[in-house]
C-alpha cells in the first residue's frame, strides 16, 4: 500500500513521551492508536483495543517483536499486527509510526 | 551442507575456526545427544561429524517390536494400537543431518580413538580429529556361550536370531513366512515382545527362561505369576526354571533346542533375547576405565579424559548402567547442556526407573523397588487373578518406593506422580489403587472422549490437543503454546500433559525449557540466579543482554525477571518499568474494562470508623462502581480509570495493599482471644504483626496467609500458603503449601511453635526460602511436595543446611527496604504513567452496582 495524501498523518508530539520498552495510547483522529518503542529500536504502531475482548494493548508488556495483552495474555506481532499466541484470534491493525527528528509521527496506513 | 553452512558464517563474522565434535554410535542416545546439543545452539559452535555402523539414520528402537509384529498384518498387541507407520521409525532420515549441518558416514566403524593426537580412526581408514567426543556405542545382544549358536567366527546359524536392530527384524521378517515353531531365550521384556510378535505371526511360540520369575529385572513373582497365566492363556508356551544347554542343527539350520534336563523341543527359529552387553571394545583398547560400561562422571564424563563424553547404555554412571529410554534422555540432556555450556554445572544424579509397557496385550507398569526391603516398609498387594489384575505398592516413610501394576495401569498417572515428586500420600494406602468411589478426572487419559474439555479456562479439548499432535507438535507446552490449554488458572496442566503423551506415544521429545525459570533464558532458577550473581546482573535488560540466546529480550520473560531481581537485589535492584507487568506499573489490578481495582491495606483484616468513613467518602467522590469484601478480609474499590488511581489514593490515606502482584497479600485472622469465647492464640495480633512486617515482599506467585486462634479454624489456616493455628499450650502451629483456589490441598505441618516471635520467624524464613527456590509462578501447593515436606522442615525448622541465619538475614533486607508504592508513585515514575491506554471509550464499562437491598 502507498501512502496516499488522503491517509490521516497526525504529529503527535515528542517521542520522549514513550517510555523505552513501554506503549502508550493516542488518538489519531477517531482512531486509538497504541504506539510502542521497543528496547531494540524503532517504534511500532497498533490499533489499540485487544481483537480478543478489547483489552488496552497500550498497557501491554513488549520486546523486540511483539506485544502481549494484558488481559489474556495474547500476543500480536509490533511489525504486522499478526496475532501470534492461538486460539483463534482476529489480528489487529498496525499503522504507520516514524520518528521525524524526535517527534513521534503516526499515519493511519499500514506500515 | 557442512561446508556451505560453514562458508556463509566464515562469511559473515571472521570467527576463529570452530570447534570439531565428533558422535561416535548414531542409536537412540547418540542422535538425542545431538538433538539436545542443536537446542541449545550446538551448530553455531560446532562441526559436527557423526559415525553411525548401520548403513541407516537414527530409528526408534523401541519400536522394533511393532516391525516385527504389524508386518503380520495381525491385529496387535502393542503400544500404538493405530498400528505401525514406517515413517514413525526413523526418528531422523538422512535428510535432517544435511538440514542440520551435520556430517554423517553411516556404515563407517570406529575401530580406535587416538587420545593424544584427538582423532578417531575409521574401519575404512579414515582418520577425523576432533576437539570433543561423544561415545553412544549402545549395546548389543547378549549371546551365551552354547554349542549350535555360531555357523562361523561371525554369523549365526541360520535360524537364529538377535533382537536387537532392523537388521534383526528384518530378517526375522523373512524367515517366519516358512516357520510354525520358534523358541525365543530370555523371557525378559525384549523376549516377551518378540515371543508377542511371532505369535501374531502364527507361529507358536515357546519362552524358555532360567528363573521361575517372566521380567524379573522389573517385577516380582507375584506379578510375574499373573502375567504368566495372561500369556498362558493367549496360547504362548512357558518353559521356566529352565536353561538351553544347546541348539540342535539339521543340515547347517536350526532344528530344535536341548535343555539342560537332556529333554528337547523341536523348533524351526530361535531366537536369543538373553540380556545386552554394552559397547566398550572402542573405549577399552583407547585406554578409557571401564567396568561393566563406561565409567562416567555426574557431567557424564568419561573419568579418564575431559574431552571425551559418553551417553545412553554404554555409560556406567555411579555403578549404574541403563537399558531403557527415560535415563538416556536426562543423560543426553546434560551432556549437551555441559558441552555447549549452556549450563556448564549441570549434572546427572541417576534416574528413578518407571517401566510402562504392554506385553502381549497386558499391561504393566513398574516403579522403584519390587518389594519390601524394610521391616518398616509397608507393602499393599491387591491379586485378582481372575481378572489377570495384580498390584502392589510399597510405602516407606511415607513416600512411595515402588510400585507394581499388571493388568491394570489406570492408576499409573497418579503413582507416578507421587513417586516422582516425592509427594503426601493418602491416608489410607489403597486409595493409591482405587478410586473408593470417588470420581476421579484423571482416568487414564488415553481413554477419554474426544470432546471432553480438558482446559476449563480457554475450552480446549482432548480433540484440539490431539489434533495438535497430529499437526506435528512435539512437546507439551508446543501443545499448550497452540491451543492455549493450560494457559488459565493452570490447574489442568498435569492432565494436558498426560493427554499430549498420550497421544504422543510416550513422553515425547524432552523439552528442556520446561526447566527454564522464565522462556527466554535457557537456565533454571538455581544456575540464573548464580549468573545473575557472578555477573552482578541487576536490571532485566542487562540479564537478556547477558544471558538469552543472541541477547534478545522476550515478553514472557520480563515479569519473572523482575521478580527475581527485586528478590535478589533489595537495594540496588535497578528498576526498569517495561519490564513489570501493567498491574505493577501502576500498583492495582487491571479489570476486564481495562480500570483497575484499588484495596488498600487493612492488616489482619481489621478496620476502624474512620478508614470506613474515608473509604465510603473516596466511594461516593470517585463514584466507584462496585465496593466489595474481597476473600482476603479487606475492600476492593473496583473500577477505577487509570488517571485516577493518584488521585484515589491520595483521598484514601491509606497504604498498598499488594492486590495485585506476585506477592505477599493478605493475612486473614479470627478475632482470637480478645473476644472469641473458644481462643486459644491472639491470632489478630499475630495475623497484624505478620501482614506488617512482610506486607508487599515479592516472590514467584502470590502469598495468602492466614492465622487462626483455635483448631476450630475459622480462618482456614489449612488452606493457605502459611497458615498458622493455635492450640493448648500456648502453641502454634505452622502449615505450608495449603490452597483452595483452582487446586485444593491441605497444608502440611512445617513446625509447632511455642511463641508469637518464633511463629513471625518460621512464617519469614519459610517465605524466604520460597522465594529464593521456587520456580517462577510455582504456588507453595506445587512446591511444598516437590522439595518435599521432610526436606523443609530440615533447612527451615532444624536448620541441617546451617542457612537460616542467611535466610532470617536475606528477608530481613527485604523487608527493610520496603516502601509503600502508592505514596511513592504519588509522582509520576515515567512519562505517561497513569494515562489512559484506551481513549474514546468510556470508562468504566463494567456495570455500576448499587449495593443491594439498600433502601431505593
Amino acid at each position: 500500500m502507498t501512502a496516499s495524501d488522503e491517509a490521516v498523518s497526525v504529529r503527535l508530539g515528542p517521542v520522549d513521551q514513550i517510555p523505552v520498552g513501554e506503549g502508550r495510547a493516542f488518538l489519531v483522529g477517531d482512531e486509538p492508536v497504541a504506539v510502542f518503542r521497543p528496547r531494540s529500536g524503532g517504534l511500532h504502531a497498533l490499533r489499540a483495543i485487544c481483537p480478543h475482548r478489547g483489552g488496552p494493548l497500550a498497557d501491554g508488556l513488549l520486546d523486540g517483536e511483539v506485544v502481549m495483552c494484558p488481559l489474556h495474555n495474547h500476543r500480536f506481532e509490533l511489525a504486522s499486527g499478526a496475532c501470534v499466541s492461538g486460539g483463534d484470534v482476529d489480528d489487529v491493525a498496525a499503522y504507520s509510526a516514524d520518528d521525524d527528528d524526535g517527534e513521534l509521527v503516526v499515519s493511519l496506513v499500514a506500515p | 551442507m557442512t561446508a556451505t553452512l560453514g562458508t556463509e558464517q566464515e562469511a559473515g563474522t571472521p570467527e576463529p575456526d570452530r570447534a570439531k565434535l565428533v558422535v561416535v554410535g548414531n542409536g537412540m542416545s547418540g542422535a538425542r545427544a545431538l538433538e539436545e546439543i542443536l537446542t541449545r545452539g550446538g551448530a553455531d559452535r560446532f562441526d559436527i561429524t557423526v559415525f553411525g555402523d548401520e548403513p541407516y539414520g537414527n530409528y526408534n528402537r523401541i519400536l522394533l517390536s511393532e516391525v516385527l509384529a504389524n508386518a503380520a498384518g495381525a491385529a496387535v498387541d502393542n503400544e500404538d494400537a493405530d498400528g505401525w507407520d514406517p515413517d514413525e521409525l526413523f526418528l531422523n532420515p538422512t535428510d535432517w543431518y544435511a538440514e542440520n549441518g551435520i556430517t554423517l558416514h553411516a556404515g563407517v566403524r570406529i575401530v580406535r580413538i587416538d587420545r593424544h593426537a584427538k582423532v578417531v580412526m575409521g574401519d575404512d581408514g579414515s582418520v577425523t580429529p576432533y576437539d570433543t567426543l561423544v561415545l553412544a556405542t549402545g549395546s548389543r545382544s547378549f549371546f551365551p556361550p552354547m554349542d549350535g549358536m555360531w555357523a562361523s567366527k561371525t554369523d549365526l546359524t541360520p535360524g537364529v536370531f538377535g533382537f536387537r536392530s532392523l537388521d534383526d527384524a528384518n530378517a526375522m521378517l523373512d524367515h517366519v513366512a516358512g516357520a510354525r515353531t520358534a523358541v525365543v531365550i530370555g523371557g525378559g521384556l525384549l523376549g516377551l515382545e518378540a515371543a508377542a510378535g511371532l505369535q501374531a505371526h502364527g507361529l507358536a511360540v515357546h519362552v524358555v527362561h532360567p528363573t521361575e520369575v517372566l521380567m524379573n529385572q522389573q517385577l516380582e513373582a507375584g506379578a510375574s505369576k499373573v502375567l504368566r497365566s495372561k500369556l498362558e492363556d493367549m496360547g504362548m508356551h512357558m518353559h521356566l526354571g529352565v536353561k538351553t544347554s544347546e541348539i540342535l542343527v539339521t543340515d547347517g539350520a536350526v532344528s530344535g533346542v536341548r535343555f539342560t534336563d537332556g529333554s528337547d523341543l523341536d523348533c524351526d527359529m530361535v531366537v536369543v533375547t538373553a540380556g545386552i552387553r554394552p559397547n566398550i571394545g572402542l573405549a577399552m583398547v583407547s585406554g578409557l576405565e571401564t567396568q561393566r560400561a563406561i565409567v562416567v562422571d555426574d557431567r557424564m564424563r568419561s573419568v579418564d579424559d575431559d574431552d571425551i563424553f559418553v551417553v545412553g547404555e554404554c555409560a556406567q554412571h555411579r555403578g549404574e548402567v541403563y537399558g531403557v529410554v527415560g535415563p538416556l534422555w536426562e543423560q543426553a540432556a546434560v551432556l549437551a547442556d555441559v558441552i555447549t555450556g549452556a549450563d556448564p554445572d549441570a549434572a546427572y544424579h541417576g534416574s528413578r526407573l518407571t517401566t510402562k509397557l504392554k506385553v502381549a496385550g497386558v499391561d504393566v507398569a513398574q516403579m522403584g523397588v519390587k518389594t519390601p526391603e524394610r521391616e518398616s516398609d509397608e507393602f499393599v498387594q491387591f491379586s485378582e487373578t481372575g481378572r489377570g489384575v495384580y498390584q502392589t505398592v510399597i510405602i516407606r516413610d511415607g513416600t512411595l518406593i515402588g510400585a507394581t501394576l499388571v493388568g491394570d495401569v489406570s492408576k499409573v498417572a497418579a503413582l507416578t506422580q507421587a513417586f516422582d515428586s516425592r509427594s503426601a500420600l493418602p491416608e489410607e494406602r489403597v486409595k493409591l489403587l482405587f478410586d473408593l468411589g470417588s470420581a476421579d478426572d484423571s482416568a487414564s487419559a488415553a481413554d477419554l472422549p474426544d470432546d471432553t474439555q480438558i482446559c476449563n479456562c480457554n475450552g480446549v479439548s482432548k480433540g484440539d490437543l490431539v489434533g495438535c499432535v497430529h499437526d506435528g507438535a512435539e512437546t507439551v507446552s508446543a501443545c499448550m503454546d497452540a491451543t492455549r490449554a493450560g494457559k488459565g488458572c493452570g490447574s489442568c496442566k498435569g492432565l494436558v500433559r498426560e493427554v499430549v503423551e498420550a497421544a504422543l506415544g510416550g513422553a515425547g521429545a524432552e523439552d528442556p525449557a520446561e526447566s527454564y525459570y522464565v522462556p527466554g533464558i535457557p537456565l533454571d532458577k538455581p544456575a540464573l540466579m548464580q549468573e545473575i550473581r557472578s555477573q552482578e546482573l541487576k536490571s532485566v535488560s542487562a540479564v537478556f543482554a547477558a544471558l538469552a540466546p543472541e541477547g534478545r529480550d522476550d515478553v514472557a520473560s520480563k515479569m519473572g525477571l523482575t521478580a527475581l531481581l527485586r528478590m535478589m537485589w533489595p537495594e540496588d535492584y535497578v528498576d526498569e518499568r517495561d519490564g513489570r507487568f501493567i498491574n505493577d506499573r501502576v500498583h492495582a489490578n487491571i479489570q476486564r474494562d481495562g480500570t483497575f481495582s484499588v484495596v488498600p491495606r487493612m492488616s489482619g483484616g481489621v478496620t476502624s470508623p474512620d478508614q470506613l468513613r474515608r473509604i465510603a467518602d473516596v466511594a461516593d467522590k470517585h463514584e466507584i462502581p462496585m465496593v466489595k469484601l474481597t476473600g482476603g478480609q479487606r475492600i476492593d474499590l473496583l473500577g477505577v480509570p487509570k488517571e485516577k488511581l493518584q488521585e484515589v489514593w491520595a483521598d484514601l490515606e491509606m497504604p498498598s495493599g499488594w492486590a495485585y502482584g506476585k506477592s505477599f497479600r493478605t493475612v486473614k485472622t479470627c478475632v482470637g482471644t480478645d473476644f472469641c469465647r473458644f481462643g486459644l492464640g491472639d491470632s489478630t495480633r499475630l495475623g497484624i504483626d505478620i501482614e506488617e512486617r512482610f506486607k508487599g515482599i515479592e516472590g514467584p506467585a502470590k502469598m495468602k496467609l492466614a492465622v487462626s486462634g483455635c483448631p476450630r479454624n475459622c480462618a482456614e489456616s489449612m488452606v493457605k500458603d502459611v497458615g498458622i493455628v493455635a492450640v493448648e499450650g500456648g502453641r502454634w502451629q505452622i502449615y505450608v503449601g495449603g490452597a483452595a483456589g483452582a487446586t485444593i490441598r491441605k497444608g502440611d505441618i512445617l513446625a509447632t511453635v511455642d511463641s508469637h516471635d518464633e511463629a513471625v520467624l518460621i512464617t519469614g524464613r519459610f517465605l524466604q526460602y520460597y522465594r529464593e527456590h521456587a520456580n517462577w509462578l510455582e504456588r507453595t501447593y506445587d512446591f511444598v511436595p516437590r522439595m518435599g515436606l521432610d526436606y523443609l522442615i530440615g533447612v527451615i525448622v532444624d536448620d541441617v543446611e546451617g542457612i537460616a541465619a542467611e535466610l532470617d538475614e536475606r528477608m530481613q533486607e527485604a523487608v527493610d527496604a520496603y516502601v509503600d508504592p502508592w505514596a511513592a508513585d504519588q509522582q509520576e515514575a515515567t512519562p505517561g504513567q497513569f494515562h489512559d491506554a484506551l481513549p474514546l471509550i468510556p470508562l468504566p464499562q463494567v456495570p455500576v452496582r448499587a449495593s443491594e437491598g439498600a433502601p431505593a
